[in-house]
């Protein structure tokens, strides 16, 4: 722990600890804290003195073990519930942004501790702030940032960067001059040219952490966003060098200072751009290349990603070179690699830990700053000072942000209109990168340094929340265009790459070297050699138009079952239609889930018969899901939210939601199953059937549940399939005999209600097949459906006879649907004397029984529904294997989604269940 | 060349030209020196081979296409004016024609037309009509080998049917006019042309 942030979170809780903590501020000795700890201090050191009496104490006070961990911890915990806190009332916080609460709030604390100390504590440290706070925030910025969007207005920002910031730096820091001269600041004001020019380096930078918190939560179009964003990240190498040149000046005395220093300054600030940046793609290529191997190694893929993307940082840092230039060049660079790299539960981590790190970062900055502000010692005011200074940054930012822009728009092909100038006018917001660096100031040589303190301190304030609080009415008042965060459907992804194709070609046939014609150049380069380099070959191989149409029929899937839809009989699932006869979908399904690492499930050991329900129960299987399924709370949010994943991220979470309901469901299932083999006796009394009896031992019947009306899909983890294998291996030696089928622990009612039409033609495509006794995987889909996903880790190997389960289950699924095939189950007739069907449940009750599961069925309904959503079927037994024990060999899961009408043969086969008792 | 090229244009075509298309003067007079550039027979039209020459084209996976949408039906030479004509949809839409009464003709590079200029990309039989073996066709353009003929085709569906609203399995201009509603096309769909 470096002793900056050590000492100042410690410092910072002191100051947190208000109620008479007496002990000498930032003392790093226990006991500083506050009443508590000043209790345990004694403690301490009777602990000591025990250690040496040889005593021994059951209890131990291990304060300064723990103390400066803990102090953090307790730090970081009291930032998010104050989010929390902010968060609690919805129209408070669409009025005041988060940032103003949270600096409002460090005003506060930081009042109590001046109260309390008559000395502020803790300020914010520029360690602390440059090594962790700002590069959580900013890496989050560079790793998300939407980089079709930040390349297409690249000219725009960098003008805006540098042009810009050094307009402002020169006009702010001449006109503060001018008006010392005149006389409107105050003579103690101890400055002279080039200390106003350090001040104008360091107040005229636009502040990415002030630029996020803020915008984030108004939602401007996305140009705009990009452009006021991708300024206050590029203009850094502006300041930083700036802020070196004139500390140097003012070091050497301007007397001295000649023009050989001004070039100098001129080639420092290319070599710090250029550098930071190449650095930063560097570490890009680094990293993605990285990701290349970690096929392997899963669970640490993430951290690759934190590691060095910190790492180009701090890289830069130790060269000097512009750190946030680094850091965002080397996220922009490395995420279109590494996300293609790295697995789906990777990409969670990743999006989630970084949000999560910048977000508290965030927070952090804003209370510190609060806090800070209550330093009284650090505070010379000067009113003529600070009033001169908001008015010339307002007014330099406008100036210079309109003339920009006027140049610009001779170039753009969509301009900056007037709304948009004012925007960002408005939107130059400063921050915390300005106050570390004005805090950073040595007073021994900028005598001035306090009153510029105080100066930064209200013009951050000033941006932060008094434009921060004004910016809301002021974009909808002005009616700038909101962004949308909308999905492309495919024919917008489609249509679009044919797009950008037509207008290369137009470029060269028009003999322009335009953008697109660039932009052109650099994906051949970037398909010939960077992604051959950076990409795994078995993702460089996919199509892009390929994974975009997963991802959208994934999405879509997701939330029409999210929303308790039918996939099959909404229109989504068409396309899958046409070539779902075709083996090769199969395959598809299966790369597509992989990529996608999750989906669902086919788990080899759920294995059973569906039940086919009337269609009454169907229909109100339906309502009941549509009613309890985990409905998307939709709330759009920004894509470049940091506190909220953008709603496609929303979907990937109701689906791990899903995911994980349904490992539940199937491990009770699984435990159920074992009980049930346990209770093999007291059934066999319950039921007191002597063919029930003997059926039951035929064959080990599998918990499913299916609905003809509403397909699930069954997510199962990865791992959780492996432990199915696994468990399905050691299932297949130990289970033998085991006949009953699990079921049977509830209420009977749900068997009788499926009468397994849908079971029995299962059951006769396998009979038809003499494969059957092998085991494979047959991957149902349902005729008319969308494929079910089937949720397969990517390092899951596919049976190599996969095709062979497909055509059995294809056969299976043409014989559900032929109502003529019901029931042509002569390996059943072989076995049972009562010629049931194996699969099919209802037969093993009687009509009584059944009955009396009707009644109790409204009741029940509830558990009944939780099952319904696992679709496995039972695989065909192998007719070779008709002994009990050999026929839990083929345990399959299906994906099943379902035919959407019911097949005719339902009812039929329902009503002949009983009869054939 | 250019200074050659522009003398060799006469004012009264390029007052034409400017009429109809919205270039500028200095516009067409650069597009002119392009258009001779290319015009390797000299005789003031382009040919297929004219176009096919251009390198960049040869690695367009759209560049056929694109080639074809220069050629007025039942044609081999394009003129410069039918070149221009070609060229104007991707002209971006100034400010001042935003306002413009629509009871002039519609200007070439209006929403409508570049829409329309792509769609024809699609529609190679001229139907008005993408049918799924036309779109089929450009998606194959436009993927690499990689991609299955099954896997296309899903996409080819899903695309049919997410823009199809009558039912007849195709995507007739409207319905591309509505799946793109929500696309920037007057941004996307215009290249800047040097003043």
């Amino acid at each position: 722990m470096p002793p900056s942030l050590g000492h100042s979170l410690q410092s910072g809780l002191a100051g947190l600890g208000v109620s008479g903590g007496h002990g000498p501020p930032g003392l790093v000795s226990p006991g500083s804290t506050g009443e508590q700890v000043k209790q345990v201090q004694p403690e301490v050191a009777e602990e000591e003195g025990s250690h040496h009496g040889g005593g021994f104490k059951i209890v131990q006070w291990e304060w300064s073990y723990v103390q400066t961990p803990y102090i953090i911890s307790v730090w970081l915990l009291l930032a998010s519930l104050a989010k929390i806190l902010f968060h609690l009332s919805q129209r408070f916080t669409t009025v005041v942004p988060e940032s103003c609460m949270l600096i409002l709030l460090g005003l506060v604390l930081g009042g109590v501790v001046l109260l309390a100390h008559e000395k502020q504590l803790y300020q914010l440290e520029p360690g602390l702030f440059f090594l962790f706070l700002l590069p959580t925030i900013v890496g989050d910025a560079g790793y998300f940032m939407p980089s079709r969007l930040f390349f297409d207005n690249l000219g725009a920002i960098t003008l805006y960067a540098v042009v810009g910031t050094l307009w402002n730096a020169f006009c702010t820091a001449f006109c503060l001059y001018g008006v010392k001269l005149l006389g409107v600041i105050d003579e103690k004001v101890d400055a002279g040219l080039m200390d106003f020019l350090l001040f104008g380096a360091l107040i005229s930078a636009v502040d990415p952490v002030a630029v996020i918190a803020v915008f984030e939560e108004v939602h401007v179009n996305d140009t705009l966003f990009i452009i006021v964003f991708g300024e206050s990240l590029l203009n850094d190498a502006v300041t930083v060098v700036l802020y070196k040149v004139y500390m140097s000046f003012v070091e050497v005395g301007p007397a001295n200072v000649g023009t050989a220093e001004c070039m100098k300054g001129l080639v420092s600030f290319l070599v710090v751009s250029l550098g930071g940046t190449l650095v930063g793609l560097v570490f890009a290529v680094i990293l993605s290349f990285t990701t290349r191997f970690t096929k392997k190694v899963r669970i640490i893929e993430p951290l690759f990603v934190f590691l060095l993307v910190y790492l180009a940082y701090l890289t830069a840092e130790l060269c000097s070179l512009s750190a946030i230039l680094s850091m965002t060049f080397c996220g922009i660079g490395a995420n279109k690699y590494v996300e293609a790299n790295i697995s789906q539960k990777s990409r969670t981590t990743v999006k989630y830990t970084m949000k999560t790190l910048a977000s508290i970062a965030e927070t952090i900055i804003f209370i510190f700053l609060g806090i800070s502000a209550m330093d009284k010692t650090k505070w010379a005011w000067d009113t003529g000072l600070v009033a001169c200074t908001l008015v010339f940054i307002l007014l330099f930012r406008a100036m210079g942000v309109i003339g920009q822009t006027w140049v610009l728009n001779r170039f753009r092909l969509v301009p900056l209109d007037r709304i948009d100038q004012v925007v960002m006018s408005y939107g130059g917001l400063r921050g915390a990168v300005a106050f570390a660096l004005v805090v950073l100031l040595d007073g021994e040589k900028v005598k001035a340094k306090d009153y510029f303190v105080a100066t930064t301190i209200v013009v951050v304030f000033f941006t932060v929340m008094f434009q921060g609080l004004t910016i809301k009415p002021l974009v909808k008042w002005l009616k700038v265009p909101r962004s949308t965060n909308r999905k492309p459907t495919i024919n917008e992804e489609i249509h679009e790459r044919a797009f950008d194709h037509i207008l290369t070609a137009v470029e060269d046939i028009a003999g322009l070297q335009g953008y697109h014609h660039w932009r052109d150049k650099w994906e051949q380069f970037d398909k010939k050699y960077l992604s051959k380099l950076l990409l795994r070959k078995s993702v460089y191989q996919k199509s892009e138009l390929w994974e975009a149409y997963q991802k959208i029929n994934m999405r879509d899937a997701i939330s029409v079952i999210d929303q308790g839809g039918n996939v099959l009989t909404s229109r989504l699932s068409l396309p899958s239609m046409a070539s779902r006869s075709s083996f090769p979908e199969v395959t598809n399904v299966t790369n597509y889930l992989r990529e996608n690492g999750s989906g669902v499930c086919l788990d080899l050991q759920v294995i059973d018969n569906v039940p086919g329900a009337r269609v009454e129960e169907d229909s109100e299987t339906h309502h009941f899901l549509t009613g309890n399924l985990y409905k998307p709370r939709r709330r759009y949010q920004s894509h470049y939210s940091r506190h909220f994943m953008p709603a496609g991220e929303q979907e990937r979470q109701e689906r791990e939601v899903f995911q994980r309901n349904m490992r539940s469901r199937m491990e009770n299932f699984k435990t159920s199953r074992h009980k049930r083999h346990k209770k093999d006796r007291s059934q066999k009394k319950h039921r007191g059937s002597d063919t029930r009896e003997q059926e039951g031992n035929e064959k080990p019947r599998r918990n499913v549940s299916w609905q003809d009306k509403d397909p699930v899909v069954v997510p199962v983890d990865s791992e959780m399939e492996d432990e199915r294998e696994e468990e399905e291996r050691s299932e297949k030696e130990e289970d033998i005999g085991i006949t009953f089928v699990a079921r049977k622990e509830e209420p009977p009612k749900q068997r009788p209600q499926s009468v397994p039409a849908a079971l029995e033609a299962c059951d006769s495509p396998s009979m038809a097949s003499p494969t059957c006794g092998e085991r494979f995987l047959p991957w149902k889909v349902g005729a008319g459906s969308l494929p079910p996903c089937v949720s397969v880790e990517a390092t899951k190997v596919i049976p190599v006879d996969l095709q062979q389960a497909w055509n059995q289950s294809i056969s299976s699924l043409e014989s559900i649907s032929s109502p003529l095939n019901l029931n042509p189950n002569p390996r059943v007739t072989a076995l049972s004397p009562s010629s049931r069907p194996v699969s099919s449940p209802p037969c093993s009750f009687s009509q009584s029984e059944k009955e009396q599961q009707k009644e109790e069925e409204e009741a029940l309904s509830e558990q009944q529904q939780e099952e319904q959503p696992l679709m496995s079927v039972r695989p065909p037994a192998p007719p070779l294997s008709s002994t009990p024990g050999e026929r839990r060999r083929n345990p399959c899961v299906y994906l099943r989604s379902l035919v959407t009408v019911p097949p005719a043969g339902n009812t039929e086969t329902h009503s002949r269940g009983p009869t054939q008792l | 060349m250019g200074s050659r090229a522009s003398t060799l244009l006469r004012e009264e075509e390029i007052e034409e030209i400017k009429k109809e298309t919205g270039f500028s003067h200095s516009q067409i007079t650069r597009l002119y020196s392009r258009f001779s550039s290319l015009d390797k027979g000299e005789n003031g039209t382009l040919s297929r081979e004219d176009f096919q020459r251009i390198p960049e084209l040869a690695i367009n996976p759209l560049g056929d296409r694109i080639i074809n949408a220069f050629f007025p039906e039942s044609e081999d030479q394009v003129n410069f004016r039918g070149f221009m004509r070609t060229l104007a949809h991707f002209r971006p839409i100034e400010d001042n024609e935003k306002n413009k009464d629509h009871t002039a003709s519609e200007p070439l590079n209006s929403r409508t037309n570049k829409l329309l200029f792509a769609f024809r990309l699609y529609d190679l039989d001229r139907d008005d009509k993408i049918s799924r073996d036309e779109l089929l066709q450009v998606l194959r353009m436009m993927v690499g080998v990689n991609i299955s003929d099954e896997q296309l085709g899903s996409i080819a569906d899903r695309t049919i049917q997410e823009a199809d609203q009558n039912g007849d399995s195709s995507i007739s201009f409207n319905e591309f006019i509505k799946v793109l509603e929500k696309v920037d096309v007057e941004q996307k769909m215009s290249i800047r042309f040097l003043h």
